[in-house]
């Protein structure tokens, strides 16, 4: 009889809480902004053609040098290229690679780390000290490295090897990561279960463990997206990264040398603007995400 | 203690074995050939044959395996071989630079922790308050920023407020250490940001954690003065996870200073690096990969027994 006065049944407030999207954005507000941020980031990278007010390539050496104003809201470059159509143009370029290079050594790292964990003792051993060493390098400095030795593959417009180049050195932190995240499920009854069922080793990696770190996997990808972005403008700056006259932001730094610092340092400012808040918005993005998917993961 | 030392002393060297065995081979899988690229760079004609003999002169016509027994026997008593580059002694070409960079690496540090403890003790005397909120803004931002643009910022603010370039001419600090430090001061400032931003936030979440410690609400209730009971008790405490990140951090200040360097103009190790990946120098790549690695090492090494120095509950054995 009491039974419906002690449960109430949910009013519509309680039932939209139930979506997970609507207890983000109560919970999360800095991940909401940083959120809608990035969203809109993706609409202006897809829609460049249509948002950018001029074409990212085109030269115009009458007017170069221009400062901002109505015409060129964020002025012109060294060659007389509007730096906003270039900067939302180079948006495309730092998100493509970022995404990419982010899920491609996220991935691995993961797919390292599960399997890691799951065989322990040799392999386990093994694989961590490698990982130890891997570890011992700046990520920058071991993407140098791997450009040297990949040299460019370009598929499609992107460089296949340089995407390689920053997904590599994330793997081993990724690995570190996800194989703690996955020592403590190794010994749960349902991976015996499946051990006794028969199931191979790869069903039992791929089907039975990966499924259950999927929250740090979703954690560390979004934060080795905006590391990822940061690699690739670094890169893209020493001039071995994304090549002219692909826009990229690094490479707008770049070609915004010392000899502009005087007259145009709007060629220097706006780029870097670009990249640190899209930087901020990911590693905030991946800290709300953190804290509301698992608050003890919580550094 | 002693035994412990002469363990970790030991390890140090499968350890730098490993990396020289990986970077090794790795390398000589470069599609790139350095010859071809040194002799035909600037699309000079060159026979065959002088292609052959700079090889030979090289050493790149043995099997790769003696050419890496040449090199790790070599490397074993401090001859890291010679830049095939410029074909003077990799040392050599280190050694001068790498005073500039460990320099600017210091100085960094030292204006990173400068930044970094009073921000994040601050920040987690006041957690959750408008000012912890203000400080993990600025945190935040150090992380998200490139250390290479907020280089170049310095100079453009310097440049237009004070009408003043840092001197981008290289000086000594021995004849003169004034000008040696408002040459390095501004590099130093732009990669140590980014390192205060990860030693305040280290700082900020393990103070908050020692702040909820029962020893604390003891030492407030024995009446302390709450600056007795925040440096002595608390911070000494807290202060522990943030060396640890310090020494973790100080190995990758070199990341930082790879691309810094281009904007200041500095001749140091980061620039040498990056030279050596455009001209597919292995052996100089090798020694500079050896090299970071090795500080790597040895920081850990270091922090480790500052670590059982300060926390007397640490002993190894």
């Amino acid at each position: 009889m009491a039974a419906t006065e002690q449960f109430p049944s949910p009013t519509w407030r309680e039932r939209l809480r139930d979506w997970p999207i609507v207890d983000f954005i109560l919970r999360q507000p800095q991940g909401t902004i940083s959120g809608l941020f990035i969203l809109t980031l993706i609409v202006v990278a897809l829609f460049a053609d249509v948002v950018a007010p001029y074409d990212p390539l085109d030269v115009d050496f009458v007017g170069m040098l221009q400062a901002p104003s109505l015409e060129h809201l964020l002025g012109t470059d060294n060659v007389g290229r509007d730096i906003l159509s270039r900067i939302i143009y180079g948006a495309r370029t730092a998100l493509a690679i970022g995404f990419l290079a982010s899920f491609v050594g996220c991935t691995i790292g993961a797919l390292i780390g599960t399997a890691s964990a799951y065989f322990g003792g040799r392999v386990d051993l093994i694989v961590q000290r490698v990982v130890d060493v891997a570890m011992v390098f700046p990520i920058i400095m071991l993407a140098l490295v791997i450009v040297a030795i990949l040299g460019r593959n370009l598929v499609l417009g992107i460089d296949v090897n340089l995407i390689l180049a920053i997904a590599l050195p994330i793997a081993p932190k990724v690995a570190r990561v996800i194989r703690a995240s996955a020592l403590s499920i190794v010994n749960m009854p349902y991976i015996d279960a499946a051990r006794a069922a028969g199931y191979s080793h790869v069903r039992i990696i791929l089907r039975h463990m990966m499924p259950n770190v999927v929250g740090p996997y979703l954690v560390l990808l979004t934060a080795y997206i905006a590391q990822a972005i940061l690699t690739e403008a670094s890169l893209s700056f020493l001039g071995l990264g994304v090549s002219e006259p692909q826009p990229a932001w690094g490479l707008m730094l770049s070609s915004g040398s010392a000899s502009y610092y005087r007259d145009a340092p709007w060629m220097v400012l706006f780029p870097g603007l670009a990249i640190s808040l899209t930087v901020l918005a990911f590693n905030l993005f991946g800290d709300a995400l953190r804290d509301w998917l698992d608050p003890r993961l919580r550094t | 203690m002693i035994g412990y030392l002469i363990k970790r002393i030991l390890l140090i060297i499968p350890t730098l074995l490993a990396v020289g065995v990986v970077t090794f081979f790795l390398l000589r899988v470069v599609p790139g050939d350095i010859v071809e690229l040194k002799l035909r760079g600037d699309g000079a004609a060159v026979t065959q044959l002088a292609i052959e003999r700079e090889r030979a002169r090289l050493g790149l016509d043995k099997p790769l395996i003696n050419q890496f027994g040449d090199w790790i026997t070599g490397v074993a008593v401090f001859n890291f071989g010679t830049s095939m580059w410029t074909g003077r002694p990799v040392t050599d070409e280190i050694a001068g630079r790498l005073v500039l960079s460990l320099q600017i690496a210091f100085l960094a540090t030292l204006i990173g922790l400068l930044i970094a403890v009073p921000l994040g003790t601050i920040s987690a005397l006041f957690a959750n308050s408008w000012i912890d909120y203000s400080i993990r803004v600025v945190t935040l931002a150090g992380l998200s920023m490139p250390s290479f643009w907020l280089g170049m910022l310095i100079i453009i603010a310097l440049l237009h407020v004070f009408d003043w370039i840092p001197p981008m001419t290289p000086t000594s600090l021995w004849r003169d250490p004034l000008g040696q430090l408002a040459q390095l001061f501004w590099p130093a400032l732009a990669v140590g940001y980014r390192f205060s931003a990860i030693v305040a936030r280290m700082m900020r979440s393990s103070l908050v954690e020692v702040l909820h410690e029962d020893y604390i609400r003891t030492a407030r209730a024995k009446g302390l003065f709450e600056r007795t009971v925040i440096i002595r008790h608390a911070l000494r405490n807290a202060l522990l996870p943030a060396i640890t990140v310090s020494g973790l951090e100080f190995a990758f200040l070199i990341g930082g200073l790879v691309v810094t360097e281009q904007v200041f103009n500095l001749n140091g190790i980061g620039r040498l690096f990056v030279q050596a990946i455009i001209n597919h120098d292995y052996i100089m790549i090798q020694a500079l990969i050896m090299l970071t690695a090795f500080v790597f090492v040895v920081t850990n090494l270091v922090v480790d027994l500052v670590y059982a120095f300060l926390d007397p509950r640490i002993r190894y054995v």
